[in-house]
């Protein structure tokens, strides 16, 4: 059995043809487009995007795919059909007369048509038929069939009909798309018919909550193949649809380990000395006022500096209020945006849904193509959704900037000034990093102070930093910790000033004690050298005295010599010697 | 055919000849026959070898008999069995 499973038997199987929609992210959801020669149905209420989706569709195969495409419209008029899709630098008069598509308007008006016997639908293939050949189309869009149950009144040959139609489509061998409005209740389509027939059933809708409205996607059959089955959201905007399956499954993004900086050396160094990893997520937060928006355009500014590309998404101050902001602290974001390397993009959070800011993110992402992201702040996200749905985006986002090795710093603003161990938001389990700055309110004044609640994969500092704001940039000081605690501002100051002064007084003290014990030295010195004067002197004496006894001593001797001399008669050799010199 | 004015210009399209349309036609023949004797004019289209007419019309549905004069416009769909409304429809007969 082990053996078995040791070598498992790999059997490709073949996959069913798919056609390329061209429409962002729809065919990485289909995993590969729309089922080829088969027809497809589109459906959803009123004003959802079945037409605009159903003529992108058309377009972007006669454009992208060279694919040529009829489009039989029940419902628009082909001039009307023009002007409302021109808007998304559609032109469906160059393409008709390029004969890349074909538009064929059938009307049907109850009031002209009267019934009598039998009938069927060949006019309507013979129509179809004729168009498909007449430029080879590959696509087909039949919008909306809605219309022929509203025109003729036979239901049982309508039904069959239709359902002979799918089958006349998939003998033709194009690719189809048919539109149909959403029925009442649960059913998919009015006539409860359309989406059992089709190979492929996408459910457009309309959502509005809390007054925010958003559209979604959600492919509801596939036959044949694997499809994402959750509810997309998609945008609509000047570029088209564009559909975000921003959810990935599987966990295996590549991890880089260079480092980049974050803009203040002091914050790098207390991120084990490198800053952040790239492709990682730091959670900047903190109370009102505590420079969050500063310290991430600092890191905008950096990350710029670097010649790297920035997306900021500014959710609350506008562009030119951040410019002239961040100018008053020495960091000029013009110079980025002139030379392109920063983008602003501004918009407030209740503008749209939450699935729809991912969208719009995820678009400019795409087309800015940057290496940092700062999101400031993603605390107003909570007035439009609620904490797991918020979280539930962000990780998405995350998960997006994490596959594409794109940096992102967040800034949320935390409602209270006690630490929690978890942001409003909830998104402090997902970063890779987490900043707070914090209000220290001491002694009359408040000011701020920075550390680093977590950093994955790197030596952190555990310190509590001064963050200073001044003219020139950004700063982390280091605290005072004196004997009362942390001080921090001015009191850290004053109590810098304070040992300045007393080691002043210090040093004072400690010269006066030196010069005294000079002086005592001096006087002892004089002291010796008296004393020693007054041995000398002693000793002088004493020298005299030895002095004169000797000399008594030689004196007597030689008297008493010269005494015993006389006596007997001797001249002394002294006389001898004086005659002699005389002579 | 010599192209003569008359009152009455109808039109049936048809595709191939299919039963319906066979059963349309005779129908019709004998309406006109009976009702507007030397007035009128029946064409018939056959889709299949015209199919560039069908749009023209605006035709969905086989048969489709059109009245083009007088006018206004009426077009009658399915093989005309019921004589009271193919006349009402053509206004023929007042309703």
């Amino acid at each position: 059995m082990s053996k078995f499973q040791k070598k498992p038997n790999k059997i490709t199987h073949p996959s069913l043809p798919k056609t390329l929609t061209g429409i962002n992210g729809l065919d990485e959801i289909t995993e590969g487009g729309l089922p080829t020669g088969r027809p497809t149905l589109i459906c959803g209420e009123a004003g959802c995007g079945k037409t605009l989706m159903a003529i992108e569709f058309i377009v972007r195969g006669a454009v992208e795919f060279n694919e040529p495409g009829v489009f039989i419209a029940f419902e628009e008029k082909s001039d009307e059909l023009a002007m409302n899709v021109a808007s998304l630098g559609f032109d469906l008069k160059k393409l008709q007369k390029e004969n890349l598509l074909k538009i064929d308007h059938v009307h049907v008006d109850r009031s002209e048509i009267e019934e009598t016997g039998e009938y069927d639908l060949e006019g309507l293939f013979i129509r179809l038929g004729y168009a498909i050949d007449s430029i080879g189309a590959k696509r087909v869009v039949l919008d909306t069939l809605e219309n022929l149950f509203a025109g003729l009144s036979n239901q049982g040959v309508l039904r069959a009909e239709i359902r002979r139609l799918f089958t006349f489509l998939k003998d033709k061998g194009v690719t189809a798309i048919i539109t149909g409005e959403r029925g009442e209740g649960a059913s998919l389509t009015r006539q409860g018919l359309e989406e059992y027939v089709s190979d492929c059933v996408i459910l457009l809708d309309h959502r509005v909550i809390n007054q925010i409205s958003t559209r979604r996607l959600r492919i509801i059959k596939y036959r044949g193949t694997v499809h994402g089955t959750n509810e997309y959201p998609f945008l609509i905007d000047e570029d088209g649809i564009s559909v975000l399956p921003v959810t990935s499954l599987k966990m295996a993004n590549s991890v880089s380990s260079e480092r980049i900086s974050t803009g203040i050396p002091a914050l790098d160094d207390m991120l084990g000395g490198k800053g952040l990893y790239r492709g990682g997520s730091v959670l900047v937060s903190g109370t009102a006022g505590t420079g969050k928006t500063s310290l991430s355009a600092s890191f905008a500014n950096e990350t710029c500096n670097r010649g790297e590309r920035c997306v900021y998404f500014a959710m609350e101050e506008s562009p030119n209020q951040i410019i002239r902001n961040m100018r008053s602290i020495g960091i000029d974001l013009k110079k980025h945006i002139d030379s392109g390397l920063l983008y602003f993009n501004a918009s407030r959070p209740n503008l749209y849904g939450l699935e729809m800011h991912l969208v719009a993110m995820h678009k400019c992402i795409k087309k800015y193509k940057p290496s940092v992201v700062v999101i400031d702040p993603i605390t107003n996200f909570i007035n439009i959704g609620s904490v797991s749905e918020v979280k539930n985006m962000l990780v998405r986002m995350i998960d997006f900037l994490q596959e594409e090795q794109i940096s992102v710093m967040f800034t949320a603003l935390s409602l209270n000034t006690i630490v929690n161990e978890q942001t409003d938001e909830g998104v402090s389990s997902l970063v890779d990093a987490w900043l707070l700055v914090r209000d220290i309110e001491f002694n009359g004044e408040r000011n701020r102070g920075l550390y680093v609640m977590k950093s994955r994969g790197m030596k952190h500092s555990n310190q509590v930093r001064e963050f200073v704001i001044t003219d020139s940039g950004l700063n982390l000081i280091e605290v005072y910790l004196g004997p009362d605690g942390v001080l921090t501002g001015s009191a850290r100051q004053q109590q810098m000033l304070l040992e300045e002064t007393g080691a002043a007084i210090h040093s004072q003290a400690i010269g006066r004690k030196d010069r005294e014990i000079m002086r005592k030295r001096k006087m002892l010195e004089a002291k010796i050298a008296t004393l020693n004067s007054e041995y000398e002197s002693v000793e002088e004496e004493l020298n005299k005295f030895y002095l004169e006894e000797e000399l008594k001593k030689q004196i007597l001797a030689k008297s008493r010599a010269e005494v015993i001399r006389l006596r007997k008669g001797e001249v002394t050799e002294d006389d001898k010697k004086g005659d002699k010199g005389s002579k | 055919m010599k192209r003569v004015d008359k009152k009455w210009e109808l039109r049936l399209y048809v595709a191939g000849k299919t039963p319906k349309s066979v059963t349309a036609l005779t129908n019709l023949k004998k309406y006109c026959e009976e009702h507007l004797k030397g007035q009128y004019r029946i064409e018939v289209i056959d889709l299949l070898e015209q199919p560039q007419l069908a749009e023209g019309d605006q035709i969905l549905a086989i048969p489709t008999l059109v009245r083009k004069v007088p006018e206004p416009i009426r077009k009658i769909i399915g093989d005309l069995s019921n004589e009271e409304k193919v006349l009402v429809g053509l206004n023929i007969r007042p309703a």
